[in-house]
């Protein structure tokens, strides 16, 4: 092993705007024990030379936690969307095959492997995604509230921001503007708090625009490629549910 | 209006406060500025959601007692300054543990979807130094969900407009401005007092100025000193680095705390938390050194539990760095680490042993640890031993920070010296500060100490900037230009320098060289012959520094760049441990001298105080004077043990009798026995 050799074909872009720099470029790199994508790309850095003996920059890529708890190092891996840290080489390269690292399609690429997500940050804000707090100063216990309810709610808030959904959703892309699964999950949760509860209608009332819920075509790739196991189709559904008795009954109960 | 209550400077321009990181203790400071009506100028590396905040596990103590136990935030005091092995003030840690019901109910109200009891209430699990059920979690990643909670906070301050004194809200202004992707480059100083921020905008690398009122480091830990930790890429200490080159005193940097079970890996230690051993965890190593068995295989008469032979009374629960010296003497001086029979070597890892709780247990109460060693290792642990070997993990050592007591040992709130660094107008909170853990951390005590240190560094911020005679947007603009211009030649000089030489360095290269040697000499065990070594070592890589070259030249999020600004500053606190490490004649908490095993009260019951004295050299001195808020503060390096009476630190005997005695018998010892019993 201690010879063996990782191939990774890695596709580059210098910047934004530069697209006439799109290019592929090949690496070997040695394989350590357990190791994974990330720790490729590391070798890289410390020598960056390609497989044909030519000196380059070293590869951009976006990375911090590599617990799989930060959701930054969300790359094409082999044509599939997921984290860089817990892919793996010798799951994805048994017997030596090449690995190929490409950028997240509908996000606009930044530099090599690196892409800008902050649309997703932007509708978190559009949706008021956060319980309405009256303030930090102590105010006694919060609201009780069951296992039950508490273990759906845990679920549904480890969503890390990753984009493998927006991904993987055949309905986001260029022509639409749905802003995809996870801001839809990240509604449910907070609608699902006791105090969150209160402030419902507004969420969903985001939700029932442009870009919102009408726009999800029920494919389910989300939750095939969610590396949490949110239970994204169910959220889907809930909110689908919740938006159509606020439209039909709403206008009354007001 | 005075300009100490306005909103605008008299140039019209929106006065804010600079928080340089975005993970709790940074999130926390802001929310609290903004509730004092303060604007904020939030600095990230990255965006906040994805700060290293996300990967602490085991949960966040605070003495509720819903459980009946008894517990208090006296007790909670107490085991904290006794884990810290008495080098913490302890008005401070005081403050912290009165405080932290409330800051816990707060977490709730939030919505963090912590666990429950069939009432519906939190539940709560004991961790390691402690006798008590006193740590609310959600999962085993309380950390992520804290920091999305206050996440949510922070974006809602982000859509918030800034209204002036007169109910006016500024056009096209809000509360929070984030500036994510930014990376802190320097202060800016202005005869010695701190109004601004020197940054570099990653994509565009660009380099921008921005002034403020006052400063807050929430920049965290600094890990990737030593390499591979437990820790993110992005906790280098660079930022702490620089503003300790820029004059702020550092506080007692030698105290690296050691986690000792993590997933080794080639990128980095993958943490296994606390909580696993607290929901019945069990570390052991085959009897026999060659044993070539599966772990599962091992019948139990072959095992040697060996936490539980050595510390009948606390067994698996003993704080993080007895555990760590324990798997440390098992693999490194017995060798008896577990057998591996490819390399035909004992490897520096132990077992950590979950299978005999039932599956359903681990996956509703240990999701996060189960998550990581599936994914990671690639072995079930609800079936399987993990093999696990300690890994640094948190720094207790920190930018030096003020406070002021009251009469009663408690901190006065809204005094603008609590948290003060000792450069005016800049303040540090989170791991980035020394304040709250003295020689060693107990665990869930870190998530506390970030958001309480917050709570009390908003309204310090908030009185210091009330004292201010003028804003920092009424300097001249000539300050802000030159530090500018100077930090703007510095980036010349990284990319630049080097370029056609033949005999150059690769900074990632040379970084891992260094903190192979840091890993290797000044952790869990310090030698002074292997740190004057390791002394040596850094005085080479500083050398080797100069020979950088940059093997990029883009301009756009050029990485290469980026690292060697952090790796330069990386040295200059490198130094700061491996020295204060070698003064320090004793064992106290994590710093353990096999030479000087004794904690030694007499000599050094006091705070290692850390002074930038140009390339290469740290002084250490016992006292110095700062202005905070226009009032001279004499410091010195007494630690204020008046709360709790400084006493021997055994974990042999007992378990919560330990904690019985430090109340009955106050008086204690002042120079204790081997504190790793």
């Amino acid at each position: 092993m201690a010879d063996r050799k990782v191939h990774l074909k890695i596709r580059r872009q210098d910047s934004a705007g530069r697209v006439d720099t799109r290019r592929w470029e090949e690496f070997d790199v040695a394989l350590l024990p357990g190791m994974n994508v990330i720790s490729a790309l590391q070798q890289i850095q410390r020598n960056p030379v390609t497989s044909d003996g030519r000196s380059v920059a070293p590869v951009v890529w976006d990375c911090s936690c590599l617990e799989e708890m930060c959701g930054a190092c969300t790359m094409l891996v082999n044509g599939r969307v997921r984290q860089a840290c817990s892919a793996l080489i010798e799951q994805l390269s048994p017997k030596g095959e090449p690995i190929v690292l490409e950028p997240l399609t509908k996000f606009p690429v930044v530099r090599d492997l690196m892409v800008d997500r902050s649309r997703m940050f932007e509708d978190l804000k559009k949706v008021k995604a956060w319980v309405d707090l009256d303030g930090t100063h102590d105010l006694g216990p919060g609201p009780r509230e069951g296992l039950e309810q508490q273990q759906l709610r845990y679920a549904l808030s480890r969503c890390m921001t990753c984009g493998c959904c927006l991904e993987a959703c055949p309905n986001v892309n260029d022509s639409t503007s749905f802003m995809g699964p996870a801001v839809v999950n990240q509604v449910r949760y907070v609608n699902l708090h006791p105090s969150g509860k209160l402030h419902a209608r507004a969420r969903l009332e985001a939700l029932m625009g442009k870009g919102g819920i009408a726009e999800c075509g029920k494919a389910q790739n989300c939750v095939e490629v969610c590396p949490k196991q949110i239970p994204l189709v169910d959220s889907l559904g809930a909110i689908a549910r919740d938006t159509t008795r606020h439209m039909i009954f709403g206008w009354f109960l007001k | 209006m005075a300009v100490s209550q306005s909103i605008r400077s008299q140039s019209g321009k929106v006065r804010r406060v600079a928080v340089v990181g975005g993970g709790l203790a940074g999130l926390m400071t802001t929310i609290k500025l903004c509730e004092a009506g303060i604007p904020v100028d939030l600095f990230s590396l990255v965006p906040v959601r994805r700060s290293h905040s996300v990967c602490a596990q085991g949960g966040i103590n605070a003495s509720v007692d819903t459980m009946g136990e008894g517990d208090s935030p006296r007790v909670h005091l107490e085991e904290t300054v006794l884990g810290g092995d008495f080098l913490a003030n302890q008005p401070p840690v005081k403050g912290m543990t009165d405080a932290a019901p409330g800051i816990l109910h707060m977490l709730d109200r939030m919505g963090v979807p912590f666990h429950r009891t069939p009432e519906g209430l939190l539940d709560f699990r004991r961790l390691g130094g402690s006798s008590y059920h006193r740590t609310a979690f959600a999962g085993a990643t309380t950390g992520q969900q804290l920091l999305y909670a206050l996440d949510d906070q922070v974006r809602r301050q982000e859509t918030a407009p800034v209204v002036d004194y007169q109910g006016i809200t500024i056009p096209g202004e809000r509360m929070v401005r984030k500036l994510e992707g930014w990376d802190f480059v320097a202060l800016v100083l202005d005869d010695g007092v701190c109004v601004g921020v020197v940054a570099q905008e990653l994509e565009s690398m660009k380099i921008e100025v921005f002034a403020a009122d006052a400063v807050c480091m929430a920049t965290g830990g600094l890990g990737m000193i030593f390499g591979r930790s437990t820790n993110s890429l992005t906790c280098t200490g660079s930022a702490a680095g620089k503003v300790f080159r820029q004059g702020a005193v550092y506080a007692n940097g030698e105290f690296i705390q050691m986690h000792p079970t993590a997933i080794p890996g080639a990128d980095k230690l993958r943490l296994i938390s606390e909580s696993a051993r607290s929901e019945g965890g069990r570390l052991w190593v085959p009897k026999d050194p060659k044993d070539r068995r599966a772990a599962r295989d091992i019948p139990e008469k072959d095992r040697d539990y060996f936490l539980e032979r050595m510390y009948p009374g606390h067994g698996n629960l003993v704080p993080s760095d007895i555990a760590s010296r324990a798997v440390f003497q098992v693999c490194f001086h017995e060798g008896r680490g577990v057998f591996n029979p490819v390399t035909g070597k004992n490897e520096n890892e132990v077992y950590l042993d979950l299978t005999h709780k039932p599956e359903s247990v681990l996956r509703s109460r240990l999701a996060g640890v189960v998550e990581i060693c599936e994914k990671f290792a690639g072995v079930d642990p609800c079936r399987n031993p993990m093999k696990v070997c300690p890994a640094v993990h948190y720094s207790m050592g920190g930018l030096w920070v003020d406070y002021e007591r009251d009469a009663a040992g408690s901190l006065v709130v809204g005094s603008p010296r609590n948290h003060a660094t000792s450069i005016p107008g800049l303040y540090a909170v989170g791991e980035v500060d020394y304040q709250y853990h003295g020689a060693n951390r107990l665990g869930a005590n870190s998530l506390l100490s970030c958001l309480y240190g917050g709570m009390v560094a908003g309204p310090a911020i908030a009185a210091y900037r009330a004292s201010l005679p003028r804003s920092s947007n009424d300097i001249p603009t000539s300050v802000f230009e030159s530090a500018r211009e100077q930090e703007e030649a510095d980036y010349d000089r990284i990319v630049g320098q080097n370029r056609d030489a033949v005999d150059h360095e690769n900074a990632w290269r040379l970084h891992a060289e260094l903190a192979e040697a840091m890993l290797r000499d000044c952790t869990i065990e310090r030698h002074d012959d292997q740190l004057d070594k390791l002394l040596d070592k850094i005085a080479e890589a500083e050398d080797r520094a100069k020979r950088i070259r940059v093997p990029d030249d883009s301009h756009v999020v050029n990485q290469a760049a980026q690292f060697v600004r952090h790796f330069e500053n990386m040295l200059a606190l490198a130094r700061v441990i491996a020295q204060g490490a070698r003064s320090r004649e004793e064992s106290r908490g994590v710093h353990f001298k096999p030479a000087h095993a004794r904690r030694d009260d007499a000599r050094w019951l006091r705070t290692t105080l850390a002074r930038y004295k140009g390339a290469g050299e740290v002084e250490f001195v016992r006292a110095f004077d700062y202005t905070c808020a226009g009032r001279s503060v004499h410091v010195t390096d007494e630690v204020d043990v008046s709360l709790v009476q400084p006493r021997e630190r055994s974990y042999g005997q007992a378990g919560a009798e330990s904690v019985e005695s430090a109340r009955n018998e106050p008086s204690g010892a002042t120079s204790g026995e081997p504190a790793h019993g």
